[in-house]
């Protein structure tokens, strides 16, 4: 019988999870299901959060400080690393599970940090500062003094529906997602539903397109299976380009079956026999589970021809990006695929009449397929019984920035934003003041304090100026500057823009000619830049009216958001720029100067060194000078020096 | 053949009857192999795909991934994505420029390092992060990407 240490690569099967999965029942299979659970332990068990977030924090260290302490005091161990469970500020993280206890969840635990946790976790100490929380265990009696983890004021909130698996089991191992209740739904679908009434349920739960279009996922799927064609395709944009956004690559590291599981069903409803995977070369780890998956999923043939014998067959391929923002939109991804340049087509057609290879295809988002196995297992009014009218089920948001608590959140559709910066991310960090909230990536459009009450959902984000987008949540402070901000996201959407069409090329560069006019110096202004600055500024509205209305595809005709929202809310800060020649949060390089304070200037010249501008003069040993005509505001000398002695002057 | 052409024959070995759809991830494994596509490899994918090497430098010189030069020992990928922006991804950059006295997309003279900057790594909750050689590095200040740079450049001289 292989244990739960042999699930390598390879064609190795577990025969009672083989059984399993045909619903045979035995006692031996019920314990081994137990057994994979991990609810109780056999053996004392040690959980590493090994996603992209964690190894950045030093996982790998803390992974080989924990096998080296297991092998030096040869303690029979099982060593889990598991995906992100989403609170990011703790990795990285570490839980221990002893036989008889609960499992406890460290936060911050180094390399060097290993030792002292686990022997304390072996005598029973559990240092407070050091525990995150313990969690609830049916038949285990909870450890005096130890939170829950689950009333962690950034987890208790939350709904997790598609974030369940990550960071609780091991993802590469399919036996713990069918332990778990996986490929349930998939093998119901296929023996006893129809595709069109697998269709039917997801339209009736509501589901909507999580990539960012929000476009009813049922919808799309009844459209391509009612197509008739001897060839259809399914693809999975895993290619998340949007900046601030990392929900999808958590989900394909922590639970990579319950992409695949979705997926499945998703061709069996269409058609599909064929299905793609286009997920970005900058997430390599997320591409190693991805192939690891399918290495089981072959394992226990529920994938390739006649999958158990249902009549139904399938293949996947995964396909990498090659970093292109616009190959995120679905016309651009399937050129992509197809070999050429990343540009997006006109439509109609729409991709489900024709699409990949000119075939009837269906493209949608990882997370609306992480939500497709529990709607057919629960059903669809399980789903749809959360949400508001129009916004059914949970989203899942990548909350960062300026904030305490940053990391993955997923929470019902209708909770108030404010809950969500406040309540699960702790509100702003290091006690400043908020300002503003980005949703929607580069498509979407920042939210002042006052509006943070509404609630989430795709028409009410809407309605502020910005949008649900794929869930990326940045948070900004007193100290970021709104127009840098709109400038930073046109000279993303410029370099990004494919080129294709007029409105997009050409419109992108005007806009952010505009937006550098602004924050450019007065030194390098000429006669007649002034008044090109005001003109500009009237200009927008109307530049963005068009952009909006001709370009080709979401890219183009979502630039202007950036602009647009941070105009409509934070005009102050477009007219300290613009008329006062000031940046309110000293974030515009030429806008800014700085000066010395003599008081605690030592004259040690790192300054007048490090001064691209040649603008600082002094003697050594005696004060520094900083000469305001030259000084160009790039905070070199405020950087390299060590004794605070420069100053902003805003 | 030379091992040049070798490689390249291994990675068209492993797309036998490749039409275009190939294209990219040939591209990907080319550069994997020689760390770039110099003009002789876009040539021979062109032979083996039966397509024009002005179409396969339309398609590669349009995605940010594809490199036409060496890079250094040590790649050295700064996230510019909103997040790491926000938490000062900026000023990071900035003091690694006058460290390496490099610009973005350069290499430094003694072929240790290249700098480059990516639109999102996708670990924003660990802002800023950089990449080097495939590992991440996460909650980056300025000073503590110098520190990074000295230390490589410590293990470099001692070798």
């Amino acid at each position: 019988m292989t244990t739960l240490a042999d699930t390598q690569t390879d064609a190795r099967i577990d025969p009672l999870i083989a059984d399993a999965l045909i619903d045979k029942r035995s006692d031996a299979i019920d314990r081994r299901i137990e057994e994979l659970k991990r609810i109780k332990v056999a053996k004392p068990t040690i959980y590493i959060g090994a996603g992209t977030c964690g190894l950045g924090a030093g996982a790998a260290k803390t992974i080989a400080a924990v096998k080296k302490y297991i092998d030096d005091k040869r303690i029979d161990a099982s060593v889990v690393e598991v995906g992100c469970i989403g609170l990011c500020c703790e990795e990285p993280m570490l839980d221990v599970q002893l036989p008889g206890k609960p499992r406890v969840s460290f936060r911050q635990v180094y390399g060097k940090d290993v030792d002292a946790i686990l022997d304390g976790a072996f005598k029973n100490e559990w240092p407070k500062e050091k525990v995150i929380g313990q969690f609830r265990t049916d038949g285990v009696s909870p450890i005096d003094g130890l939170p829950y983890f689950d009333e962690h004021p950034f987890l208790k909130p939350q709904t997790r529906w598609v974030l369940a698996n990550c960071g609780q089991m091991d993802p590469d191992s399919i036996e713990e997602y069918i332990a778990r209740g996986g490929y349930k739904a998939f093998l119901k679908a296929i023996h006893t539903m129809t595709p069109e009434q697998v269709c039917k349920s997801i339209l009736d739960a509501g589901l909507r397109g999580r990539g960012g279009g929000g476009f009813p996922t049922g919808q799309k799927w009844l459209m391509a299976q009612k197509m008739i064609a001897e060839q259809k395709y399914l693809i999975c944009n895993a290619d998340e380009g949007d900046p601030g956004a990392f929900m999808d690559r958590a989900v394909i590291e922590g639970d990579p079956h319950r992409v695949l599981e979705g997926m499945l069903i998703g061709a069996y409803a269409i058609g599909a026999t064929k299905a793609y995977i286009y997920i970005r070369a900058e997430y390599p780890l997320a591409i190693q589970k991805l192939e690891i998956a399918l290495e089981r999923l072959k394992a226990y043939g529920l994938v390739g021809t006649n999958i158990k014998d249902s009549g139904f067959s399938m293949n996947f391929i995964i396909k990498m990006g090659a970093g292109a923002f616009v190959c995120g939109e679905e016309t651009a991804l399937m050129n992509s695929i197809e070999g050429k340049r990343g540009m997006p087509r006109p439509r109609p057609p729409y991709p489900c009449e024709s699409g990949l290879f000119g075939k009837p295809t269906v493209i949608n988002n990882v997370e609306t397929f992480a939500n497709v196995p529990a709607i057919i297992a629960n059903g669809s009014s399980w789903f749809n019984a959360v949400g508001t009218k129009g916004s059914k089920g949970t989203k899942v948001f990548a909350l960062s920035g300026k904030i305490s608590r940053t990391g993955l959140v997923e929470v019902s559709m209708g909770m108030p934003l404010r809950q969500v910066i406040e309540a699960i991310g702790g509100g702003p960090a290091n006690g400043k003041k908020f300002k503003a909230v980005q949703i929607g990536g580069p498509s979407g459009g920042c939210i002042p304090d006052q509006k943070l009450d509404i609630p989430i959902d795709y028409e009410s984000l809407k309605e502020v100026g910005a949008m649900m987008g794929s869930g990326g949540m940045v948070v900004m402070d007193e100290d970021t500057c709104m127009v840098d901000v709109a400038k930073f996201f046109m000279e993303f959407i410029q370099s990004e823009s494919c080129g294709k069409c007029i409105p997009c090329r050409e419109g992108t560069r005007r806009m952010l000619d505009i937006l550098r006019r602004i924050t450019r110096g007065r030194k390098s202004e000429s006669g007649t830049d002034a008044l090109t600055r005001f003109k500009g500024i009237m200009v927008i509205e109307r530049l963005a009216k068009v952009i909006q209305d001709t370009s080709l595809c979401g890219l183009g005709n979502t630039s202007p958001n950036p602009i647009l929202s941070t105009l409509r809310w934070f005009r102050n800060e477009y007219e300290a720029h613009i008329f006062e020649r000031k940046c309110p949060a000293g974030v515009c390089t030429e806008l800014r100067l700085f000066r010395i304070d003599t008081d605690k200037c030592i004259g040690c010249g790192m300054c007048l060194r490090n001064c691209p501008a040649d603008a600082i003069v002094g003697e050594k040993k005696k004060a520094h000078y900083i000469i305001e005509d030259k000084c160009i505001g790039c905070g070199n000398c405020k950087d390299v020096c060590k004794f605070g002695a420069v100053e902003l002057i805003k | 053949m030379t091992t040049t052409e070798q490689t390249l024959e291994d990675i068209f070995n492993k797309h036998p009857h490749a039409h275009r759809d190939s294209l990219i991830p040939i591209l990907q494994e080319t550069q994997k192999a020689f760390g770039f596509l110099s003009r002789e490899s876009v040539v021979a994918i062109g032979r083996h795909l039966d397509l024009p090497t002005s179409k396969i430098y339309g398609v590669a010189t349009f995605y940010n991934q594809f490199r036409f030069q060496g890079i250094g020992k040590y790649y050295l990928q700064i996230c510019r994505g909103t997040a790491c922006h926000v938490k000062g991804s900026a000023g990071l950059l900035a003091a690694l420029k006058r460290e390496l006295k490099v610009d973005e997309g350069q290499t430094t003279r003694d072929g240790l390092f290249t700098l480059d900057v990516v639109a999102c790594i996708g670990a924003c909750g660990l802002a800023p992060v950089i990449n080097i050689n495939g590992e991440f590095h996460a909650r980056m200040t300025p000073d503590a990407g110098v520190k990074l740079i000295r230390d490589i450049r410590k293990k470099e001289e001692a070798k």
